[in-house]
Parts: structure tokens; sequence; C-alpha cells
């Protein structure tokens, strides 16, 4: 049995199925953080100073560091699926080891801003805007380890696959590159709502 | 497409860890229908409680301290009600089991878009249901705080609301893999001529509410997890300032707002009425058509009727919350939305009433549940209007009046019509019909006492009781003139229990039973592409010898000039 439009694309979505199935999965992640983000704006119009008073000082430099960070690795995220579109295996490689090491490097920088805070007491149960500030990012960092899991995957055992079926496995790559941005561009709207505004 | 690869599979991976939709369908039927009689079991004993308050337990009682309910387990049994019947019953039941079975046959695919996370989605819903079931077992006993789990009474409950929150989190996730499986398989994978307007109702139904589930489940996972963080981190998001708890001053930062669960919490919960709805007036609709022998009268509009309820179902959530003084502004805003939403499902349900005008109805079983449906839904809507004008809702906010009304919806309605649909799909996933005369008897039973138990709801709601009490209102003076029906409704709770004795009886002797020859593929003489182009059941891996070409509309019934009442959809 053959599911159809695995690979080839539907004639009149001009889709394959895992890329639909991907748009729809980042619609219900939008609604996610979008609840969490209601929730942050909740509490701040709720707040009679924000942030609390006594509460710790993010870290800018640290965090607009990250930013960039993240923002290359989507950029070499998109250069690893463009490399297999021309057939360079060897160029995909370079680029998704690129992606995963600046993933890599974003949590690093992620644990010395977390482990600072902690170590001065700022724990998430110090105020409201810290509580807020440890489940958004902690759970962005979450999303940066299981896209972490499939580009490793990706990179490593699962490349196999491009020997036996090249067409589904750049498939496989674009729809984890989709992901990617996505996960990037939630830090790109958690960078100014939790640091700058 | 075809069947050519056939190869044999193992025991295990035929029957315990499948991918094929149809077994993934059963499987989900099958747990669905052991957690509804679990969650209607925790109802019967409640209702002991209400009926005869702190009197022992009959056969039972042994299980409990003194033998009797105590309040502190009154109160954990309704949350966990709510939340078995809700999340590990209905909902698995007519998206896991109906969408899964039906959804890739009637569209002619040889399976769902993605096998393996129909899979995950099967063992995630199990899990889930393992740890909901587990909780009963921790210190303090499963959840108290009623399955909406309000804080700050939920921020501070025992450790049962915990596992509560993991096991809702292990479900989220089960709908979601399910649900986006089932929207990408209906637009990707329509056999050649399946164009939109010829797609069955069923299948319109399921896509819009596979929708409400991919939007509307993640708000509450955002708030499940900002309740973990309260709980298990000590964070203060749904604990006000200065909250006092048992004469003291909470220990906590403060600063947070407990309507923001309710927020959180109603986003999702008002779209999953209608994903409990939707489904059922999915398969209504089929078993309509085709025991009347008519088409379904304008299905364009029940269409439109069922994206517009879709939409509209996102921006009514508040009217959950008309009396957290949430203010003026707000409640008419969401009392003009809510009125707006009834239009479409007056709309559906007159569509399906019309189309019996003029019908040769065949009255068997499944039509019988489906006919049910209409006036039990009709009941449950129309009592929903005084609750959802913010004046009235005052009044009635809390009370059993509101018990009745959302029961009238789910219970004699969804509940019907998920028996309506297995009593008319059972043939094809057996090839054998269910025994008619017992069916009769567990419709007609279940009527009269579905309509005892939530009948007199709306009399004593009326009088003002409140829904949560574990004595009934017995402390109460303002409910002494309606407490004699707590007696009644329990009696018929009860009898509904045993009402389902012919249905258990009916469905094991029809799978046992055996059959001479072949099994009709088409019993109902149905046009839709699961009955029409398939061999005689059980179905095989891959559904279809051939992809099947569609040539016309789900509902040609009685078409002048045919050799038959009814035309295939593949006939060209």
């Amino acid at each position: 049995m053959q599911i159809p439009y695995n690979e080839e694309l539907r004639p009149d979505t001009g889709l394959y199925n895992a890329k639909l199935g991907i748009w729809i999965f980042l619609a219900s992640e939008i609604m996610l953080f979008g609840g969490l983000f209601s929730a942050y704006i909740m509490l701040r119009v709720g707040a009679p100073v924000w942030p609390p008073l006594g509460t710790a000082e993010l870290n800018i430099p640290m965090a607009t560091f990250n930013t960039v960070v993240l923002i290359t690795s989507s950029v070499t995220m998109v250069m690893a699926w463009a490399s297999l579109k021309m057939n360079n295996f060897a160029k995909f490689k370079m680029y998704m080891g690129l992606t995963l090491l600046f993933s890599a490097i974003f949590l690093v920088v992620k644990y010395f801003e977390y482990s600072a805070k902690l170590s001065h007491g700022f724990t998430p149960a110090h105020d409201t805007f810290l509580a807020i500030y440890y489940t958004m990012t902690g759970l962005h960092v979450l999303h940066i380890i299981g896209g972490m899991i499939v580009n490793g995957y990706l990179w490593l055992p699962g490349s196999k696959m491009w020997e036996t079926n090249p067409e589904r496995f750049t498939n496989r790559v674009e729809v984890s590159g989709l992901y990617w941005h996505f996960v990037d561009l939630v830090w790109i709207f958690l960078f100014p709502s939790l640091y700058l505004l | 497409m075809s069947s050519q690869d056939h190869h044999e599979e193992s025991f295990i991976s035929k029957y315990i860890f499948s991918q094929d939709h149809k077994w993934i369908g059963i499987q989900y039927g099958f747990t669905s229908l052991i957690f509804l009689l679990f969650g209607f079991t925790l109802m019967m004993i409640m209702r002991w409680q209400l009926a005869y308050p702190d009197t022992v337990i009959p056969f039972i009682g042994g299980l409990f301290e003194n033998g009797m309910l105590s309040p502190d387990m009154y109160n954990s049994f309704g949350a966990m009600h709510g939340t078995i019947m809700i999340f590990l019953g209905v909902v698995p039941m007519v998206v896991g089991a109906f969408g899964n079975y039906l959804v890739p046959l009637q569209i002619g695919a040889p399976d769902m878009a993605f096998p393996k996370l129909n899979m995950a989605s099967y063992w995630t819903y199990l899990a889930g249901g393992v740890v909901m079931i587990y909780s009963f077992f921790v210190p303090g006993g499963a959840a108290n705080s009623g399955w909406t789990s309000y804080p700050p009474l939920s921020d501070i409950a025992t450790t049962g609301q915990t596992i509560w929150l993991f096991g809702m989190i292990f479900l989220i996730t089960s709908s979601l893999l399910g649900s986006m499986n089932i929207i990408v398989t209906i637009v990707q994978l329509r056999v050649e001529g399946l164009t939109w307007d010829r797609l069955p109702f069923f299948v319109w139904a399921q896509f819009v509410t596979s929708f409400l589930l991919v939007l509307a489940f993640p708000p509450l996972e955002a708030a499940g997890v900002l309740q973990l963080m309260d709980r298990l981190v000590g964070t203060s998001f749904f604990l006000p300032s200065g909250l006092v708890v048992g004469g003291e001053v909470l220990n906590v930062s403060g600063g947070g707002s407990p309507l923001l669960w309710q927020h959180l919490f109603w986003f999702l919960a008002h779209p999953e009425v209608y994903v409990l709805v939707l489904p059922a007036m999915g398969v209504v609709a089929e078993i309509i058509a085709n025991n009347t022998r008519k088409p379904l009268w304008g299905y364009k509009s029940i269409v439109f009727a069922t994206v517009w309820l879709g939409f509209m179902s996102f921006i009514v959530w508040a009217h959950h919350m008309f009396i957290t003084g949430m203010g003026q502004a707000m409640s008419i805003f969401f009392q003009t939305t809510t009125m707006i939403i009834s239009i479409p499902s007056v709309i559906i349900l007159s569509a399906l009433f019309i189309t019996l005008w003029g019908g040769r109805i065949r009255f068997n079983t499944p039509m019988l549940f489906a006919l049910s449906f209409l006036p039990m839904f009709g009941i449950g809507g129309l009592t929903g209007l005084p609750l959802g004008l913010a004046p009235t809702d005052i009044h009635l906010h809390d009370t059993y009046y509101v018990i009745g009304h959302f029961h009238y919806v789910v219970a004699p309605g969804t509940i019907f019509a998920i028996f309506a649909g297995i009593y008319f799909w059972f043939p094809k996933i057996t090839g054998k019909k269910l025994n008619e005369g017992l069916g009769k008897v567990h419709f007609f039973f279940s009527l009269i006492f579905m309509n005892g138990i939530f009948m007199p709801m709306f009399i004593q709601g009326l009088a003002g009781v409140s829904r949560r009490l574990a004595d009934g209102g017995t402390s109460y003076a303002h409910a002494a003139g309606v407490l004699h029906w707590n007696e009644f409704m329990s009696m018929s709770a009860w009898l509904l229990g045993l009402a389902q004795i012919p249905f258990i009886i009916n469905f094991f002797m029809t799978i046992f039973k055996k059959i001479d020859g072949v099994a009709d593929p088409n019993p109902w003489q149905s046009t839709t592409i699961e009955w029409t182009d398939t061999t005689s059941p059980p179905l095989g891996h891959g559904n279809f010898e051939t992809a099947p070409v569609v040539h016309r509309g789900p509902y040609e019934y009685s078409v002048e000039g045919a050799s038959e009442d009814f035309i295939p959809q593949t006939k060209k």
C-alpha cells in the first residue's frame, strides 16, 4: 500500500502531505505561544508597575547575541535544504552541522543567563515577570531542543535516505526547516517583549 | 494504491501497534466505550449520594470509607466524570473512532496521510487515560476542583490536580496529532472527482471539527503549563496578592489573575462543545439521508453553516464568565456573538428536519437514534439561550439548569448520535447487522431514562439549586420544594445503566455470530464510497482494490428514472 502525494505534489493543492501537515502543526504552535503571549499581556496590564519592583534585570547584550545566532542558524538551515536541491550532499552536511552548532551556542548562552539569575535568587517564584519570562523562554528552549533532535537525526542516521529516496529526504529537510524558522520567529517576538519593552 | 504488496503482518503490528486507520479506529472506539462506561459508573455512584445523602452505598459500599461517598470524594468523582466523559469518552469516540475509520473510506483514500502519527495519537491517548486513572490512587485522590479546574482552588488542591494536568497534556497532544492527520487526509487524499461540493457531510463535519481541535486546544495547553508552574515551581500566575487560605495569607509572590485561567480555559472549552456536536451532526445527517431515501435538504447551506459555526465558536467563550465581574462591555459583546452562533445551529437542525418531509422513512435502530438526536439536541440548544444572555444567566449560573442544558446537548444528543453511528456502521466493520429487537429495546429505554435524568434538572436549576453540592441541596432551605426530584433522577440514572445491557449483549452476540457465505458490502443501500466500492468486510489494509473515481454528489437517493432508489457516487 502506498499513500499518494508523499513525495510528489498534488496538482490541485500544489503540496505534498508533510508540507501541509507542518503548516497545520505550526498553526497550532502559534495558538500555543499566542495563549502565552495573551497571558503575558494580561499579567502586564493587571500589574501596578511593570516590571515589578525588585525584579531582576535581563541581560540585553547576551539576548542580542543570541538573536543573531538564531537568525544565522535559520540561514544555514535554508542553505542546507538548498544544497540538497542542488544535489550537493557534502554541502548539506556542512550547513546542517553549522545549524546544529548555532543551536547549541544559543542553548549555552541561555544556560549562562539562567544560572546568573538563579544564583542571585531570582527564581520563577520571585514575581510574575520572572515567572512568565522563565515559562516562555523555557518552552522556547524545549522547542529548540526538539528541533535539534530532528535536525541531528537528519544530519546523521536519517541522511541515509539520501541514497534510497533523495526527493523524500529533501522534503524532510524542508519540513524541519519550516519548523526551525518558526522557532526562530518565536524568539524574535520574545526578545523585544521580554527584554526591550 | 492496489493491494499488491500484501504481506503477512505479525500479530503485534496488525492488532496492537497497528498503522491501519480502520484498526486504530476500532481501538479508539473500544477504549472510549470503556471510558464512557467508567465515567457513567462514577455518576451512578454520585447519584446515590444525591438521592440518599450520607447513607451506606449498597453492593459497592465496601470500597469506600464508612461505605459512603465523602464530600471530598464526591468532588473528585464530579471532576473526573466530566474529564473522562469529554476528553476520554466522547471526543475520542467521535473524532478518533468515527473520524479515523470513516474519513479515509468516504474519500476513497488507502489510509490516513500519516499512518505512524495516527498510531502515535492512539497510544498517547491511552497513556493520557492511564495517567487519569492513576490519579485516583495518589494521596488525596483524583483532581477535585471540577472539570474546569478553576484557580485559585486548583492551584492549592491535592496532588491529583498535578496528575490531571499531566494527563491533559497527553490528551491534548493526542488530539493534535489526530486532527492534523484528518485535515491533511481530507485535503490531500480525496480521490479523483471528489470535489469539495461532493464530500459527504460527515467529512465536512470532521474537517471543521479538526480545525477547532488544532486551534483551540493549544491555549489550554499553555494554561496547563502555567498551572503546572504554579503548582510545582511556586509561581503565581493565577494567584492574586494576599490570598488567604485556611486563615493565613498564602506565602507566594502574588500578582496573578484567576480570571486568566478562565479565559484560556474557555477559549478551548467553548469550541470543544462544537467538537462534541459537529461530528454527531455529521453522523446523523448521513443516517437520515440514507433512511429517508432522500437527498439531504440544503446540502450547501448546511456546509456553510458548519464553517460559520466553526469560525464563530472562537469568539463566544466569555459567555461562561458573565458573573466573574469582567465588565459590561465584555458581556454585551459576548452575548451578541452567542446569539449569532445559535443561527447556524438552527440552520443545520432545520435542514435535517426538512429532509424528513415526504421521505419514505425506514425506522431501523440507527434511524431511531438519529431521529431522537434532533429533538434532544433541540432542547439542549434552546435551553442554552437563557444562559447566553447575561441578565438571565446571573440567576441560572452554576445551577442544575446548566447541567441539564449541556447534558441534553451531549448525552441524549451526541451519545445518541454515537449509538446511531455504531448501529449504522457496525455491518461495515464486521459484515453483520446488530439485532434489531435488542436495538429497539436499547433505544426506547435509553430515551425514556435519559429524559428522566435531565428534565428535572431544569426544574431544580430554575429553583436555584447549585450544581456542586455533595448533599444535593438537603442543607439549603430554598431547595426543599424540588428536592424530591433527586430520587427520581437517580432511579432514572440507574435504570439507564440497566438499559445498556441489551446493547452490550447485542454487541458481543453479533460479533461472535457466524454467517453463511459472504457478507453484503452495502446492507443499507447507501450511495457513499465506503459502502459501494469496497469488497465484503472485513476490509484489508489499503481499503480499495482499485482507486474509485467519483462522478456525482453524495446523496442521490430516489432519483427519477434510475433503476434503483439510489445511485452510487462512483456511477457514471
